[in-house]
């Protein structure tokens, strides 16, 4: 993990981590972007990340345009955010967007990432455990984190 | 906080921690009243279990798939049967058992209970519906308690308790559900004391049985019955009872028993007995300052109140609909005798009555003549349509009884696995489609035979046309799907020859057989309870058989109806497009009542020309896998005609005379809800994916529509791969809904 520090010279990287967790944590929903042929299009989905860091979950069944949009061009970006439609979220509010490559989650890596994401969201069982539902993850490259307004850093995963 | 609260600190507790039964008991406790040992499991407990599970937000999920408004009574029972599975496959959290169990073990040991409901609000004078929520008696040993603590926490999610949630002020994040356990009294004779008759307040009733008070709440014994001047407690009449039977507690649960034949010709209480349940009845009256509903039971001498709660202003008898809807619940004992009536009376009578009507002589009769016999047989139908609504409906209660008692047992997590169960090769419908793919696949082997259908000439085929007739005799022809359409056999031709035109045939039994799952579930019985066991699946069976049957039955009286009116038509001409069905006898006596102007055709499709489309709509899964195809959406005999092999069935609601077709289509959508309806069957019979509730369906879907067809989610996604779309040039997306929904 490398850190690009803009506006700030020295990054506590374990406490970065650590805000990272607690706002994914806190935040049942994400905005997913996906895009057909250039067009972006977004839509809310509930997520979960790994412990890692390294890969945020979701699902959606196989018949949807998000996922149809994921077979064609995997690169997606999903944000993440905490808030609370007031005037305060211009210095209170936090924003992760992240950016990586989308695809279904196949094989043994399966159980691991479902466990984490059924601990989150346990009442969306019997929607995941359909046949014609795809656990979804991104392999996260980047999170970009905002935050007090135009507070940004980056967080590299990968090259 | 204290989660197990013993009757003393009720008071204290509050009533919407404890629920108005224990509430009430410890008033009557405290008074010096004799009620059996109780403890009240708090509110609390639920809302702990309902939030740290997740299963509030499921519940949540289930009861907002679509508007109450939209939801059929049927689809109130399926909701329910659903919410139940998720608390008999949600175990407790190991906290909330620890805090549990020590004070339950403690104070009862291993004596036997009674769990009961106890839900704040439910037994207040506002809101007095009774047995919407459910009590379990006999229950022994810590687990089993704790079990049926969560079966009652699940009956505040009950049909009824659905039905009434206005009334109840019924809400996920706010309802909560209190518990009371009872130790079992030693019950010889049991039963109510309503303070006052809804037929005359001046008066007030006692039922009383043998045994325990089971019996009687449920249906299942019925009672003497004692008329009680309210003012100085005189016996007004005694109506004694067939006395047959009594509930006794078995090896769990409770049992019906013969009643000992030195009991049949004693009535439960004597004067003496009849008048200290008045005494008490009044004195509890005096405590609460109304006239109460009030459960009481009797063992050796000694008098107990199992509960009170006021009498409501209306008494018992909704007015609604409702009602009707709640009178369907039926015991056992009253299934079996509906089925022995449906089996032995109604069907043959209804094969009868079908065989006496004669079509053929139509022809022959003048115009008033006609007339009359449109009008006999619009009465027969509307006859045969009640003795359905009355009998045949209720019937259909036999899979539900069945698959509650299933799930509670066996605790699958479909909870509709019970169906499989049920099965059946021998439904008409299945047997008719058995016989026209049988006559299809002659047809695949011989393609001159092909032309001849088309013809509709069989005469150089005498061996294909001796089948074609055994066919017609064991069924009948297939309902007519153009008016006028007289000549016999040609709707069977037809369908045999869409029947030809695709290659695989049969319906995909999947899965497990029906003899494994019979024996899986068989295995969750001890011996001596293995005979209600199979006695209640042949129940089940019979429901489900009859269920589907009865409709095949009614249509076989109603197609005499459409030939009269078909023949009718005929005469009247193109004018007769200009009459109702109900105006046709009266358009026959008098052809110038017809209006000479056509009336302005009603637009179907009143969605179409927005530019707002729905992308995706959602139902229920009613039948699983999954399915792309174009839709034909069939809202009319005709347009069943031009359904194509792969198509996907579109309607309002199949019925039997379209179950021929189902073969045939690639998935179904229906706006009819429920799990258990014809079109439902017949997919699961067919392994063809079903979504069944579908709001608007037949208007939001157009013929042509690319649908995906989800039967596992209950979703139908409109409009092909996206990719396709793009390059069509793509227009608004998502309908209204997030687009997102299906992962929220």
């Amino acid at each position: 993990m490398d850190f690009e520090a803009r506006e700030v010279k020295v990054v506590d990287h374990q406490q970065l981590t650590l805000q990272l967790k607690a706002l994914f944590a806190s935040q049942g929903l994400a905005v997913l972007s996906t895009s057909e042929h250039g067009q972006p299009y977004c839509n809310l989905v509930a997520f979960s990340s790994s412990d890692d860091l390294k890969n945020l979950v979701f699902a959606t069944t196989r018949a949807t345009r998000k996922f149809s949009n994921i077979g064609s061009e995997p690169r997606v970006s999903m944000l993440v955010d905490n808030r609370s439609n007031k005037v305060s979220d211009f210095h209170e509010a936090m924003a992760v967007t992240a950016t990586g490559n989308a695809s279904e989650v196949m094989g043994p890596a399966r159980d691991a990432l479902l466990k984490v994401y059924l601990a989150k969201h346990p009442h969306l069982e019997d929607f995941v455990m359909s046949p014609t539902c795809a656990l979804m993850r991104v392999e996260v490259d980047r999170y970009y984190v905002v935050s007090r307004f135009q507070h940004v850093m980056v967080l590299k995963l990968k090259e | 906080m204290n989660l197990v609260i013993p009757l003393q600190a009720v008071a204290e507790a509050g009533v919407h921690r404890v629920g108005g039964k224990a509430f009430s008991l410890g008033i009557l406790a405290s008074r010096g009243i004799r009620v059996p040992r109780t403890l009240c499991v708090t509110t609390e407990a639920y809302d702990l279990y309902a939030r740290s599970t997740g299963l509030l937000e499921r519940i949540s999920l289930e009861l907002n798939r679509k508007d109450f408004s939209d939801m059929r009574w049927e689809e109130l029972w399926d909701a329910s049967l659903r919410i139940r599975s998720m608390f008999l496959n949600t175990a407790m959290p190991s906290t909330l058992v620890k805090k549990l169990m020590q004070p339950i073990e403690e104070f009862f040991g291993d004596a036997r209970v009674a769990v009961r409901s106890s839900a704040p609000g439910e037994d207040s004078s506002e809101a007095s519906f009774a047995g919407l929520h459910e009590s379990y008696l006999n229950v022994a040993g810590i687990y089993p308690i704790l079990d049926h603590i969560r079966l009652v926490w699940a009956s505040l999610w009950s049909d009824a308790a659905l039905l009434y949630r206005r009334e109840l002020g019924l809400d996920v994040h706010h309802s909560s559900m209190a518990v009371t356990l009872q130790e079992l009294v030693d019950s010889e004779r049991s039963g109510v004391f309503f303070g006052r008759n809804p037929a005359d307040p001046s008066q007030a009733v006692i039922e009383a049985v043998y045994g325990l008070n089971q019996g009687l709440v449920d249906g299942a014994v019925e009672p003497d019955r004692w008329i009680i001047h309210r003012s100085d407690g005189s016996i007004i009449s005694h109506d004694a009872a067939v006395r047959e039977g009594r509930m006794v507690p078995g090896p769990a649960g409770v049992v019906r028993a013969p009643l000992p034949p030195d009991l049949i010709s004693v009535p439960p209480l004597d004067e003496g007995e009849v008048r200290r349940i008045v005494e008490m009845g009044m004195r509890v009256e005096g405590l609460f300052g109304a006239p109460q509903d009030m459960e009481w039971t009797m063992s050796g001498p000694d008098l107990y109140v199992l509960q009170a709660r006021p009498v409501t202003a209306g008494g018992s008898g909704q007015a609604d609909d409702r009602a009707w809807y709640r009178s369907l619940s039926r015991s056992y004992d009253n299934l079996t005798r509906l089925w022995a009536r449906i089996e032995d009376e109604l069907v043959p009578e209804m094969v009868s009555v079908a065989k006496r009507l004669d079509d053929h002589g139509l022809r022959d009769l003048d115009d008033g003549a006609l007339a009359r016999e449109i009008e006999s047989r619009v009465e027969l139908c509307a006859l045969w349509e009640r003795t359905y609504r009355e009998h045949f409906i209720p019937f259909a209660q036999g899979m539900r009884l069945f698959g509650r008692f299933y799930n509670d047992t066996v605790r699958p997590q479909d909870p509709y696995e019970f169906m499989d169960l049920l099965r059946s090769d021998d439904l008409i419908s299945i047997r008719r489609n058995r016989g026209i793919e049988d006559l299809a696949a002659v047809v695949r082997k011989d393609p001159s035979l092909a032309g001849a259908l088309a013809r509709g000439d069989l005469s150089r085929h005498p061996g294909f046309q001796q089948r074609v007739r055994s066919f017609l005799d064991e069924f009948g022809d297939l309902p007519c799907s153009t008016p006028g359409c007289a000549r016999e056999g040609r709707v069977l031709y037809d369908v045999v020859l869409r029947h030809a035109s695709r290659h695989d045939a049969g319906s995909q039994q999947s899965g497990r057989t029906t003899e494994y799952l019979e024996e899986y579930y068989l295995l969750f019985f001890p011996d001596e309870q293995q005979p209600f066991a199979r006695e209640l699946l042949r129940l089940a069976r019979a429901s489900y058989r009859l269920r589907d049957d009865d409709n095949i039955y009614l249509d076989r009286i109603k197609v005499h109806l459409k030939a009269a009116l078909d023949e009718a038509r005929k005469r009247l001409g193109p004018r007769a497009d200009r009459v109702g069905d109900d105006d046709i006898p009266r358009a026959l006596r008098d052809p110038s009542i017809i209006s000479p102007v056509q009336p302005e055709a009603e637009c179907v499709h009143a969605q179409a020309g927005f530019a707002v489309r729905m992308r995706q709509l959602v139902g229920q899964p009613a039948g699983s896998g999954i399915a792309t195809g174009t839709a034909r959406v069939v809202s009319s005999r005709q347009e069943l005609s031009a359904f194509s092999p792969g198509e996907v069935m579109v309607c309002d609601a199949i019925d039997p005379t379209m179950t021929f077709m189902v073969p045939l289509a690639a998935a179904i959508v229906e706006r009819r809800g429920g799990m258990l309806i014809h079109g439902a069957i017949i997919a699961r019979e067919y392994g063809i994916p079903c979504v069944t509730g579908v709001p608007h369906a037949v208007e939001l879907i157009r013929t042509g529509d690319v649908l995906t067809v989800d039967g596992y989610l209950g979703i139908v996604t409109i409009g092909e791969g996206t990719l396709q779309e793009a390059t069509a040039g793509a227009q608004g997306h998502g309908g209204g809904c997030l687009g997102g929904t299906e992962a929220l």
